[in-house]
């Protein structure tokens, strides 16, 4: 298992190290000199060109490209331009933030949409199936910022019970927990029902049944145990695309997280904080997807078994 | 996806089964008939794209033109989604977004699934080095959320209608070129492609004549889908203002200009969003018959 791990680990480097090349010639293939856009209209050639030499923006692209990685493999990606300070720096600060959301979110996506699945497949054909599955079917189809907009209007405008920005108490986070989980709800959502259905029909549960089990226990130790293998898998796999709604989520209700911080850092053209966040957020999918994959060999005894038979 | 195969089977299945030897499109159409929620799901797509032809007709006044005595009002019979704050007509500002919506939409995942199919299709076809080269490239895409790609490439690119659409075109390659891929390492067993390779084709021909037509099913079933997904991110990054800029009507810019007034004039915020959200959840459920009818046998 542990090498397996490792081995994992391992195979996130060239990932990550294709990710920093994506970034990087997208930040500098770019039209646009960015000493230029620092500096504003009102710049001087003489100070243009003196920035350029300064951020090493004379070089040829791969010698600059090297810095970079050398640089970023010690820790250092390089220092913000608007506000001077190290990048990394900048990136832990917003980092807390995003990650409560994502947790809560999370949270919100599993405690809704596992449940909403299980009703749906368990009333097969009708009317609460209908209703589950459209639910779900909404919460992926609607656009989360809308959502954002709605339940401000609703909680913060019409019934003031919300507040509508900021980060200070748990009340905060109630809207953009929802706003964040409500994607990922609605596959888990889907996903439960499907898995549930398959997994209703099998033998082994036939058998449960037929040993006379009591229902509640054929459910949650045959039913639920092999539901969940494929929802974690999807579940975990999408929560890793679905970290990308922080930007929405965090723009919306002005958190300052790292969501934000990319989308600020785009709009100043601050490319040192774009490259290092896109990086860091690719950091963040990558591992979220191992710890899935261990999640999945921990719930699964037949991978568990291949581990044990590989060693 | 592990569908994509199966889908082809099903529909090769489909023609050697029928008796009087229909082609398997009309199969796959005789179950989608049968399928409630998908023929609404496509009625109203169809209605969508006849309104976004029929703009300029349908709606009663120019969307661009502003009106200053006319400012923020309520819906009304003469304005009957309101106005924004330049007075324009909220009406016909979220009928001409259809037009941009559905046009990033389809051009952003024609982009999209061109590029990724032609990636998928060769390294399926090829195998080897290059696919896994290709398939690691596209690794390296999917590592980084697709709406952060979008921004990324948007933010270096400029704010254009071009650029909006190669953004999020290129953030949807990957799975095209997955789905396609699967397909392709099916099809490049069979006899037919074989029979191709015998007779002296070259492998541009086989992966175009051959290859591509058999990875169909599982191309369209995914682009449906992609359609409403780019839909959403287009419109979400013109919300943060990194896609189409104001005063051109589109929804998701509309929603952010919306946003200033929503205590004042909630319906501007409401509007647009109810609209995306429409076409969205249109697309999804026709996407999902379509999947369904393609292969009956996922079908629970």
């Amino acid at each position: 298992m542990l090498r397996y791990f490792l081995r994992r680990l391992l195979l996130l480097i060239p990932v990550l190290l294709g990710v920093s090349v994506v970034i990087f010639s997208i930040v500098h293939l770019a039209p646009g000199d960015p000493a230029e856009v620092m500096l504003g209209p009102s710049a001087t050639q003489e100070d243009i060109a003196n920035l350029r030499e300064q951020l090493g923006l004379n070089r040829p692209l791969y010698v600059q490209y090297g810095a970079f990685l050398g640089n970023a493999l010690r820790g250092d990606l390089g220092r913000s331009m608007r506000s001077n300070a190290p990048v990394v720096e900048e990136i832990m600060d917003r980092f807390p933030a995003t990650l409560t959301l994502a947790v809560l979110g999370m949270a919100f996506a599993i405690g809704i949409g596992l449940p909403l699945g299980l009703l749906a497949a368990l009333k097969q054909n009708t009317w609460i199936d209908a209703l589950c599955s459209f639910v779900a079917l909404a919460g992926f189809s609607i656009p989360n910022f809308w959502i954002a907009l709605m339940l401000m209007l609703l909680f913060s405008i019409y019934i003031p019970i919300l507040p509508s920005s900021g980060i200070d108490s748990w009340k905060n986070l109630v809207m953009p927990t929802i706003v964040l989980g409500v994607q990922t709800m609605a596959v888990i959502a889907r996903m439960t029902r499907s898995s549930m259905l398959e997994v209703i029909r099998q033998d082994y549960v036939r058998t449960a049944r037929a040993k006379g089990i009591s229902d509640r226990l054929v459910l949650t130790r045959h039913i639920l145990s092999n539901v969940m293998i494929p929802v974690v898998t999807i579940a975990g796999l999408y929560f890793g695309h679905s970290l990308g709604g922080v930007v929405v989520t965090e723009t919306v209700f002005s958190i300052p997280g790292l969501g934000r911080l990319i989308v600020d850092a785009i709009r100043s053209h601050d490319y040192p904080v774009v490259q290092g966040g896109v990086l860091f957020f690719a950091l963040c999918v990558g591992v979220v997807n191992l710890l899935v994959d261990m999640l999945y060999a921990a719930l699964d005894p037949r991978i568990k078994a291949q581990y044990r038979a590989a060693r | 996806m592990n569908s994509a195969g199966r889908s082809y089977s099903t529909l090769a299945a489909c023609g050697v089964a029928g008796e009087k030897r229909r082609s398997p499109w009309w199969e796959v159409w005789r179950r989608l008939r049968r399928n409630r929620a998908a023929l609404v799901g496509m009625g109203v797509i169809i209605m969508l794209v006849m309104v976004a032809i029929l703009a300029p007709v349908l709606t009663p006044y120019d969307p661009n033109k502003t009106d200053m005595k006319a400012r923020l009002q309520r819906p009304s019979l003469s304005h009957p989604l309101g106005t924004d704050n330049f007075g324009r007509d909220m009406f016909s500002r979220v009928l001409y977004g259809s037009r941009i919506s559905l046009y990033v939409g389809f051009v952003a995942v024609g982009i999209g699934a061109i590029f990724g199919g032609v990636l998928g299709a060769v390294g399926g076809y090829y195998g080897g080095r290059l696919d896994n080269f290709i398939m690691r490239c596209m690794d390296v895409l999917l590592a980084i959320p697709q709406i952060i790609l979008a921004i990324a490439i948007v933010g270096a690119l400029g704010t254009s209608l071009v650029n909006l659409m190669i953004a999020v075109g290129i953030s949807q390659l990957p799975r095209y070129a997955r789905v396609v891929r699967a397909s392709a390492l099916t099809v490049r067993g069979q006899e037919f492609v074989e029979a191709a390779r015998a007779v002296g084709a070259r492998d541009v021909r086989i992966i175009v004549e051959n290859i591509l037509p058999n990875c169909m099913a599982p191309i369209i079933v995914q682009s449906t889908l992609g359609v409403a997904q780019a839909i959403l991110s287009a419109a979400a990054l013109s919300f943060l203002g990194l896609g189409i800029q104001p005063p051109t009507p589109e929804w998701g810019s509309m929603l952010s200009a919306g946003r200033q007034f929503l205590r004042q004039a909630p319906y501007l915020s409401f509007f647009p969003g109810l609209a995306i959200s429409i076409v969205v959840l249109a697309l999804n459920i026709f996407g999902d018959g379509l999947r369904d009818s393609l292969d009956p046998k996922l079908r629970q």
